[in-house]
């Protein structure tokens, strides 16, 4: 496996505030990486430094192996994106928004009714190709951004989260996209989210980003085993109490109270439980509820950073008017 | 090669969707018509065919200049598609492009320049229409002098737009620049009876000359004596103002983030 993209010590700063600071990541060729993080991560901005749009503070990159500073031109031509706003022309059809994208990456005149056909095909857009982008909905816009970041075949598509403000099933539709996409084009993909879900379904391997930095990486599966096991929710009459007698008692040590129930990570949930009712009966402690389930992302990030992923007030605003704006044109 | 492909496809892009737009080309007959008809007349007959020019009427006089000014108009409302281009995101897709600024801007410039001719070109048939007289031979000569006029306009409307964050504020900019230019550059009266102070910032519109060389075109002979410069001067002088603008476009377009 060769590296697509290697990042060495890379940083950008806005005045004082350091988005993204000394990362050092390596993509490897034809594999999808996850850039999970709440929003102001950094991770647009990690993204737009790549694809050259930023230029770096401090720190160097690579794509395809080529200098995302000093060889910007051929980074360009190596990269498709989609960003995360909408970026088509809706006064034009679908079928003219990717020709002039081929002629905007120099894809040879004699090749671009092929290449068009058969993406349009892919993304299952062929029936509508001929009618303007104003009268698509919003998945479907999401569809042609995706077959236009790779008529000129790309070796890296970037991806900036690129299910935001869709509903679920389209998103579902988009996830199965990016995947044969990439099967068929036999390319890397980089992709922001801030949903767990899609970082868990898509990607290879998870980078987690939090104030600039890299704080966890590697498959899915194994940011969870670090975890060390599954996680048991209380909710009891007496939290106080319950804890300090799980704590004591029980000698379970990795606790803690989230929104007013007990949440313990143990190695054999399964094993645990009836213990734990157990305990609760003997000391006359009411049990309101309590569940059983296997760890995912948002543990990962609770557990690595202390914190949920924070849901960004304003961001969301962000993402809702990025829907607005879809609809309105 | 690539840069000329992205030249010719962005060139492409602002022609459709000027020609689908129906609205603005209809909608584009409507000011040129009031100025020629009720402003014309109204102020010809006020003057009492007192013009100062043997052999022209009032209307005839600022035919030409009211093509100037709608070549103005147009070209300078241009700048609105940066907005609406950054506005609706199309506009990193342009940036991000492997091709250079310079490509860019001309291509957004000279198609912007070519929806801009198509409105000048729309006001000469409205004149004919009127019953000003040209001839197939000064309708095309015409063509790449209006052409020419327009290129410098539309730069400076994509340079102030490339700077402004929203449509309302280029509005209020726009207005500031399109009236002083068009009143100060003869396109309504000769700017050889101006008094000495108004002459001279005439003489540094752009659009004087522009509005001047259509004159010479338009009019042909009955203008020569009143001429602010010969035509080869006029057209060099707007030729310069052409470049000018260019370089700053190009420029303005190179620090867009």
């Amino acid at each position: 496996m060769t590296n697509v993209i290697e990042t060495n010590q890379l940083t950008k700063s806005f005045n004082s505030l350091t988005a993204v600071d000394k990362l050092d990541i390596t993509v490897e060729s034809g594999e999808i990486f996850g850039l999970l993080g709440p929003n102001g991560a950094g991770k647009t901005t990690t993204i737009s430094m790549l694809c050259t749009i930023l230029k770096p503070t401090s720190g160097t990159a690579k794509v395809n192996g080529f200098d995302i500073v000093k060889e910007a031109t051929q980074v360009r031509k190596s990269i498709g994106i989609v960003f995360q706003d909408p970026s088509v022309d809706d006064r034009l059809t679908g079928r003219e928004n990717l020709y002039m994208h081929a002629n905007l990456y120099g894809v040879p005149s004699s090749e671009q009714k092929n290449r068009i056909d058969s993406i349009l095909k892919l993304v299952e857009l062929e029936d509508r190709a001929d009618d303007l982008l104003r009268t698509y909905s919003g998945g479907m816009r999401r569809r042609l951004e995706l077959a236009r970041g790779l008529i000129h075949y790309p070796k890296v598509l970037f991806l900036d989260e690129p299910t935001l403000g869709l509903d679920p099933q389209t998103r579902d539709h988009v996830w199965k996209y990016i995947r044969e996409l990439k099967e068929a084009h036999d390319i890397t993909v980089v992709l922001t989210t801030h949903y767990m879900d899609e970082a868990d379904k898509l990607s290879d391997r998870i980078a987690i980003m939090d104030y600039g930095k890299i704080i966890a990486l590697d498959t899915s599966a194994k940011l969870k085993e670090t975890l060390e096991g599954d996680v048991i929710t209380v909710k009891a009459n007496n939290v106080d109490a319950f804890l300090s007698l799980i704590t004591e008692q029980m000698g379970l040590q990795k606790t803690r109270i989230v929104n007013g129930a007990i949440e313990i990570t143990v190695r054999n949930g399964k094993a645990m439980l009836p213990r734990i009712v157990e305990t609760a009966t003997h000391n006359k402690i009411y049990i309101e509820s309590i569940s059983l389930r296997e760890p995912n992302l948002e543990d990962v990030f609770l557990h690595y950073t202390g914190r949920m992923i924070r849901v960004d007030a304003g961001k969301e605003l962000h993402g809702f008017s990025a829907i607005q704006r879809r609809k309105i044109r | 090669m690539t840069e000329l492909r992205g030249f010719y496809t962005l060139w492409l892009r602002e022609v459709k969707r000027y020609l689908r737009d129906r609205t603005r080309i209809v909608s584009s007959f409507v000011q040129p018509l009031l100025w020629l008809v009720i402003f014309g007349v109204g102020i010809g007959a006020s003057l009492r065919g007192a013009v100062p020019i043997p052999g022209l009427n009032y209307q005839q006089l600022i035919f030409p200049g009211i093509v100037g000014q709608t070549l103005l108009f147009t070209s300078m409302f241009m700048g609105i598609s940066v907005i609406w281009d950054k506005e609706f995101g199309f506009m990193k897709e342009i940036l991000v492009a492997p091709i250079s600024r310079m490509s860019i801007f001309l291509g957004k410039m000279v198609g912007d320049s070519t929806d801009a001719l198509i409105q000048g070109i729309i006001v000469l048939i409205l004149g004919l229409a009127l019953g000003i007289k040209i001839d197939l031979i000064t309708f095309l000569a015409c063509l790449p002098v209006m052409l020419l006029i327009t290129f410098g306009l539309v730069s400076i409307g994509l340079t102030i737009a490339s700077f402004m964050g929203s449509l309302e504020s280029f509005g209020a900019i726009q207005s500031f620049i399109n009236l002083p230019l068009f009143f100060l550059s003869g396109a309504l009266f000769q700017i050889q009876s101006l008094p000495d102070w108004m002459q001279a910032v005439s003489k540094a519109n752009p659009l004087t000359y522009g509005v001047d060389a259509l004159r010479s075109i338009i009019l042909g002979g009955l203008w020569q004596p009143f001429q602010v410069q010969p035509i080869f001067v006029d057209l060099a002088v707007v030729g310069f103002f052409d470049l000018c603008m260019i370089v700053i476009g190009t420029w303005a377009f190179a620090r867009m983030k």
